[in-house]
């Protein structure tokens, strides 16, 4: 049975129903709460955390949402159930994080992981278009890198509990979440009470939601990045498959919800500066092909026991803090009075983008191997 | 002369890529070992397109794939 489910799970229709289930799952989560256009955003979501825990006071984006702490463990018990757990750390952990932090400084330039990229377009908001254009050409370089020997390294078996410390912290997370405590006052823990923070799906629903992903994503290897990198690297469109049937079924779960509105200006959580929603995303794609994943694939990672993945998301929370405590992170459109004001980028928010392409392309151009 | 791509330890897609190189070098058999189930995975769908025979051989919780034409 175990083997059998294996073997789908493997299979085109194992990854097409899956992306499809996540495509469904997606709208349905905003149509229960969660912000527009954003049914999953692993980008958003894990900003939001750092806002919760006061590592910034953007306190409009400030929550813990179960569904991060849903993939995790949910990827966790698919490792266990079909034996895969299999705790491994020790392939650059340093680059991982900056790699990370870098990742969610241009995802936050563009507003959002390339999951919510997907959300975005299915929902009508042709600005995702520019943004997954950036998204390709930055997993292009990555493979360039790749194919000219770029390596981080081997990673080595460890004990168990290394692999479990992801796990357990999203555990706390939870506890966090369930309790709510105050730490003092004026202090974390931190609730939107207005802006995309506030909005949330009841926490059991996206919490189920979350597991039910991430034991999904865990058996078939669902990576955004991958489906992009695969058909570049080798003309390989099975993941791609996956990423496909996702947008589609969220395009029309949308229409069935009346969540469908063309348009480039004025869309939700959105801005409509072309060059920044290509140049972050490019950044975004580089930081994803040199770590060897999109933000929900090293979730789902971190949660089977890999430890340099865990370190790549905990660079990824950093990186949000940085970015909306030193204003990086984009602003999105904004609507008054029937007049669309343009969001886009601060000079910092520009200067870091730039900085983490540059930060990026050394990377890639010092950890390569000598190929024999 | 069997020739070996130790991928063990690397992260996704080095090990295709590695076994790719081996491939187009030409010389069979090719032993691909690796250690996650995704890797095997993703070699053996690589190989197999590449019209490679592919025999899995589980050592422990590693693999060994022998790729033959």
């Amino acid at each position: 049975m175990r083997d059998r489910l294996t073997k789908f799970f493997a299979s085109r229709w194992g990854i097409v129903l899956v992306g499809a289930i996540i495509g469904i799952l997606g709208p349905l989560l905003q149509k229960l709460g969660n912000p527009p256009n954003m049914g999953i955003c692993v980008a958003c979501f894990e900003r939001d955390i750092a806002g919760a825990l006061g590592l910034h006071r953007a306190n409009v984006v400030q929550y813990i949402r179960p569904e991060i702490i849903g993939f995790v463990l949910g990827s966790t018990i698919a490792a266990l159930t079909f034996r895969e757990f299999k705790a491994r750390a020790g392939s650059a952990p340093i680059v991982r994080f900056v790699l990370g932090a870098f990742a969610m400084i241009g995802a936050l330039a563009f507003l959002g992981c390339p999951w919510r990229a997907n959300f975005r377009l299915a929902g009508g908001d042709l600005n995702a278009i520019p943004g997954l254009i950036g998204l390709i050409i930055g997993i292009g370089i990555g493979v360039w890198f790749l194919r000219s020997g770029y390596s981080l390294g081997r990673s080595q078996k460890t004990y168990p509990a290394v692999g479990w410390i992801f796990p357990i912290l999203m555990i706390g997370l939870l506890l966090l979440l369930v309790f709510r405590p105050v730490f003092g006052e004026g202090a974390p823990i931190f609730f939107s009470e207005k802006g995309p923070g506030s909005l949330h799906a009841p926490v059991l629903v996206s919490l189920g939601i979350g597991l039910l992903i991430g034991f999904l994503a865990q058996r078939t290897r669902f990576c955004t990045m991958g489906a992009v990198r695969d058909v570049i690297l080798m003309r390989d469109v099975h993941l791609l498959s996956g990423l496909l049937a996702l947008l589609a079924a969220a395009f029309a779960t949308n229409l069935v919800l009346g969540q469908f509105k063309l348009g480039y200006a004025g869309q939700p959580i959105a801005h409509s500066n072309l060059l920044w929603n290509v140049l972050g995303m490019v950044l975004a794609g580089l930081a994803y092909a040199l770590a060897g994943g999109c933000p929900g694939r090293q979730l789902f990672l971190s949660g089977e026991g890999d430890g340099d993945s865990a370190v790549f998301v905990l660079g990824m929370i950093t990186g949000a803090a940085f970015a909306h405590n030193f204003s990086l992170a984009a602003k999105a459109d904004t609507v008054a009075d029937g007049v669309v004001q343009m969001g886009g980028l601060t000079p910092f928010g520009m200067t870091a983008v730039v900085l983490g392409i540059v930060v990026c392309l050394t990377i890639g151009f010092t950890m390569r191997q000598k190929t024999a | 002369m069997t020739v070996i791509v130790d991928a063990r330890g690397l992260s996704c897609p080095q090990p295709v890529i590695l076994a790719q190189n081996a491939i187009a070098s030409g010389d069979y058999p090719i032993e691909v070992m690796v250690d996650t189930v995704t890797s095997r995975e993703n070699v053996r769908r690589m190989a197999e397109k590449q019209g490679c025979k592919v025999e899995i051989i589980q050592q422990g919780d590693e693999f060994k794939l022998v790729l033959a034409k």
